[in-house]
């Protein structure tokens, strides 16, 4: 159709379709982008914790007398170095201990005389950590070192992996509803803009119009207002975003550092916005569509 | 005139109801031949601009087929019927002018709809609505221009892209006799032109006005047929 009648046709319906539309959808927009990074920062954080750890065991040397506890801690290294399964063997020096312990039990002084600490090896496995290879480790490490406590380090982590992979559906679950929310106020200002203008629309369908002329008619402001929401949205939503990472990287923790968000998750997040328009290209093309639908 | 000619419009028993109630319209059998001029005249409720939408394609038949221009209207794919309209002029009982476009704006639809470039359309807009006295008026909004006005921008509307079949329900009941003749004198040289015209009219001077036209008469959802009487 000729661009002066789009002009002043759409400049008509920009009457009934501007107003709150943008800012819905520039809220909704922001609201996903937080909630989808959140989402994939935890994905990311439970991604390389697993990974870290899923190849790890500790050994804890639990008996108090030092002397003993050296000599279980000496055998139970030299039993984990004859195994081929085994990439990495270290045995955490008592001042590392002290060190992890002095914010709990404050400062525990050389020796750690009063305070009996256990002896701490950290192994790496060179294969994935099965269930039958930890008891086949425990049994050998246990006949040398009685005392020995053999744990997979991911058992640990397990319960708090669920909790953040339940936190991760939740966060895909909002992102949905968010997204649904979307649509249905997108449909709502397009009806309303299609009830509104009915009779412009009649006119031009039966002077020969084609559906696609009336649909494009109603479909650029809509996009329009969706992009410039989603823009705004995403600007405000990004914003935050960074502004938490940040302050999550002032805490300068490894485990909060594995949640950073990469190239990938961003370019993800930039695509919320994207979707936003043409989920409201689509709203408005389908409601425009059945209202024409309706008429012969 | 058009003797042998293949008919531009051609209803085989066509009938049309709302819903569930009775017909409105019964067994249409009729032709509209290429050039010609027809009135279609009856009391009011007769079914006058029921038959109109059926010809300008804004209503399906209940039963029967409607042939405009050699195709099958009741066959055709949806997106097949916008440019059988754009051959078809109306003119609203109604006007159905869009509010917020100017008057040149209106009278310009059609044209733009069929994608006519803007330098092109600018002389033919502005020298039609010269020829129906609405050449100052180009810029002002259908509200504040009187019934008459309105009317007379709907008829510019309807004939500005030349159509093959006009069709105008009531078009000079809302301006006075003068123009009303001026009106049908456009429509008889359009007529003349190539395009057939049907005019719903209770006016009688106007049915006297052209001596080639047709009378079709409506009378409880049946229709008759006369020859001119010229």
């Amino acid at each position: 159709m000729n661009g002066r009648l789009k002009l002043r046709i759409r400049r008509a319906s920009n009457k009934r379709l501007g107003g709150p539309m943008p800012w819905v959808v520039a809220i909704m927009v922001a609201l996903m982008v937080m909630i989808a990074s959140a989402g994939m920062a935890l994905s990311n954080l439970a991604r390389t914790s697993e990974a870290d750890l899923s190849g790890s065991l500790t050994v804890q040397i639990m008996e108090a007398a030092e002397y003993l506890r050296d000599r279980e801690a000496a055998a139970a290294m030299s039993v984990l170095e004859e195994r081929d399964d085994i990439a990495q063997l270290r045995r955490v020096s008592d001042r590392e201990l002290r060190d992890m312990l002095e914010p709990w039990l404050g400062d525990l002084g050389e020796g750690g005389a009063n305070v009996p600490i256990p002896a701490l090896i950290d192994a790496r496995l060179a294969v994935p950590l099965s269930e039958a290879r930890l008891a086949q480790i425990r049994q050998s490490v246990i006949e040398a070192a009685p005392s020995a406590r053999v744990e997979a380090q991911s058992t640990w982590l397990a319960p708090v992996l669920r909790a953040v992979s339940a936190l991760q559906y939740y966060a895909l679950g909002l992102v949905a509803l968010l997204g649904v929310t979307t649509a249905a106020a997108v449909w709502l200002a397009a009806r309303s803009a299609m009830a509104a203008n009915r009779d412009t629309i009649e006119v031009v369908h039966l002077l020969g119009g084609t559906d696609d002329q009336v649909v494009r008619l109603f479909q650029k402001p809509v996009v329009r207002d969706a992009a410039l929401g989603g823009a705004v949205g995403f600007i405000l939503g990004g914003g935050l975003t960074l502004l938490m990472a940040r302050q999550f990287a002032a805490l300068d923790s490894g485990l909060v550092a594995s949640g950073r968000l990469g190239v990938a998750d961003w370019a993800v997040i930039a695509s919320i916005p994207l979707a936003a328009v043409a989920l409201a290209a689509l709203t408005a093309r389908i409601s425009v569509m059945s209202v024409l639908r309706g008429i012969r | 005139m058009n003797a042998g000619r293949d008919p531009i419009v051609r209803f085989d028993n066509v009938g049309l109801r709302y819903g569930t109630d009775r017909e409105v319209l019964s067994d249409l059998n009729f032709a509209l031949l290429p050039d010609s001029f027809y009135f279609l005249t009856g009391p009011s409720g007769a079914g006058k601009t029921s038959l109109l939408r059926l010809l300008y394609l804004a209503q399906k038949p209940s039963r029967g087929i409607i042939s405009m221009f050699g195709e099958n209207a009741g066959l055709l794919p949806r997106k097949a019927l916008p440019p059988l309209r754009r051959r078809i002029g109306v003119v609203f009982q109604d006007f159905r002018l869009i509010d917020h476009l100017s008057v040149f704006d209106n009278v310009a639809l059609p044209l733009r709809i069929g994608r006519i470039a803007e330098e092109e359309l600018r002389e033919s807009v502005s020298d039609m609505l010269d020829w129906v006295g609405l050449g100052h008026r180009a810029e002002a909004h259908p509200a504040v221009l009187s019934g008459g006005e309105q009317q007379r921008v709907a008829i510019a509307r309807a004939v500005i892209a030349r159509p093959e079949v006009l069709v105008a329900d009531e078009p000079t009941g809302n301006v006075d006799p003068a123009m009303g003749r001026k009106l049908i004198r456009l429509f008889e040289a359009l007529n003349r032109l190539g395009t057939t015209v049907v005019v719903a009219t209770h006016d009688r001077t106007l049915q006297k006005e052209v001596s080639v036209a047709h009378m079709m008469k409506l009378d409880r959802g049946r229709l008759t047929i006369a020859e001119p009487a010229a």
